[in-house]
This record gives structure tokens, sequence and C-alpha cells, in this order.
């Protein structure tokens, strides 16, 4: 492939995603356009990955501190998490 | 207009009489509290994890759509996370108004928006294990009632 750059971005995990992944976060490198190509290359990495992203309907994320859906676009941010459904109040 | 996220328990009493401080011109002040409830006596730890990058601005949000939609004088969210004991002060919201109606919608509005909008995760500890709580099917629903009236 030409032309594909890739960048660090930080991720956050929480709750039953951190345990399964067995880390609050860490930093990537990664050209994936969107939040779900990159949970596509997450997955690929390790068993573990695939594990917690197993059910993405079981899924939430956030871009830059920002409820998204998985096919919101990456573009220049700096952080992703992903976390189960809130359980507020 | 005021959110604070802390680990600390609040004065439920205190917190009502600041916001009401020296005004006379609120007429209905509605306040919810929510407890960590404990059904059957098995629950031995409660733990709530935050995203505390998020959590602030998240609330923050909520209370300005609120806002935005009720004539409201003042507004109180305040929610506690890490350890807590069956019977412990969770968090509250307060909503200040000249009448009723619009104090009590916009806390409802409040509390059916945290819930499964701020970035909170609850896990219970009981003699069978850990278990971390799954969002309610109910709790996605009550919004809908909202987005139909925007």
């Amino acid at each position: 492939m030409t032309g594909t750059t890739t960048r660090a971005l930080d991720l956050r995990y929480f709750a039953w995603l951190r345990e399964r992944i067995g880390e609050g976060g860490e930093t990537v490198e990664t050209g994936a356009p969107t939040v779900r190509a990159l949970v596509e290359e997450l997955r690929e990495r390790e068993e573990r990955y695939a594990l917690a992203f197993s059910d993405l309907r079981a899924v939430r994320v956030a871009v830059d501190q920002e409820l998204a859906d998985l096919d919101a676009p990456i573009g220049n941010a700096r952080e992703v998490a992903f976390f189960p459904p809130m359980t507020g109040g | 207009m005021a959110v604070r996220v802390q680990r600390e328990d609040f004065d439920l009493g205190a917190e009502l009489a600041r916001l009401r401080e020296g005004r006379t011109d609120i007429g209905a002040l509605v306040s919810f509290t929510g407890l960590v409830r404990d059904l059957d006596g098995r629950l031995r730890e409660f733990e709530l994890e935050h995203y505390p990058e998020m959590t602030a601005r998240a609330l923050e949000g909520i209370e300005a759509e609120a806002r935005a939609r009720w004539p409201l004088q003042a507004s109180l969210i305040i929610h506690r996370y890490g350890r807590l004991a069956p019977g412990e002060q969770i968090m509250m919201v307060a909503t200040a108004s000249a009448h009723r109606q619009a104090a009590f919608e916009a806390a409802e509005f409040l509390m059916d928006y945290l819930k499964s909008r701020a970035p909170f995760w609850k896990k219970e500890t009981t003699p069978e294990g850990a278990h971390w709580v799954d969002a309610r099917e109910e709790d996605e629903a009550a919004l809908e009632r909202w987005e139909e009236r925007r």
C-alpha cells in the first residue's frame, strides 16, 4: 500500500472491557480511518481483544470524550475510549 | 448550574439550602437522591467506575440541555464514584423553578439522561462473585419520550 500513514492514538478501556483487555489504556500506532476499522485492527492483534470486542452491540464509544458511534471517523482525534453501556444514576 | 463529581459523600439538606440561599424567586425545588440498594442483604461491595476526563463534561452537557428546555432558576448534579456501602448516597440532582412542573420534569430529564449517557459503570459483588450491572432496556426507552418532545 502506498500513502498509508499511521500515527499515535491513545485508547482507553472501562469496566468489563478494561478487565478483558487487561489494562486501562494504551497508545497504539494506527492508520484506521474509523472506530470500526480500529476495532478490526485490535481484534486481529490478540485473543484478548477479540474476546473484548466479540459483541459490538455491547460496546459504546467516545472519541475525544464525546459519545460517538462505531462508524465515526477518527480524524485528528487524540483519544478513543471503549466501554459497555453506561449505568449512572 | 453546577456539576460535581466526587468520591466523598454530600449533605443533601445543606446542598438544597445553598441552592436557594438569598433567593425569593424560586417557587419549586425538586431533588432526587440515588442510593446503593441492597434488596436481599447479599451485596458485599459496590463500586462505581467512571471516565474522569469525560464525566463532568457529559454531565454539564446534560444540564445545559435541561436548562435550554425548562425555565430553571438553579440546578445541581452531584455524582460520586469509587467504593460505596449499601445504603450510601450515590448521586443527587436538584432543580429549581418558579413552578413545580418545570422543576419536576427537568429533574426527571436529568435522571433519564445521566442513567445512560453519563460515563459511569456499576460493579456489584455478592457471595457468588463480582459482576458489572447491565444497562436496562427501560433506561434507554426512557430517553425516547424526551426525544419525541424535542
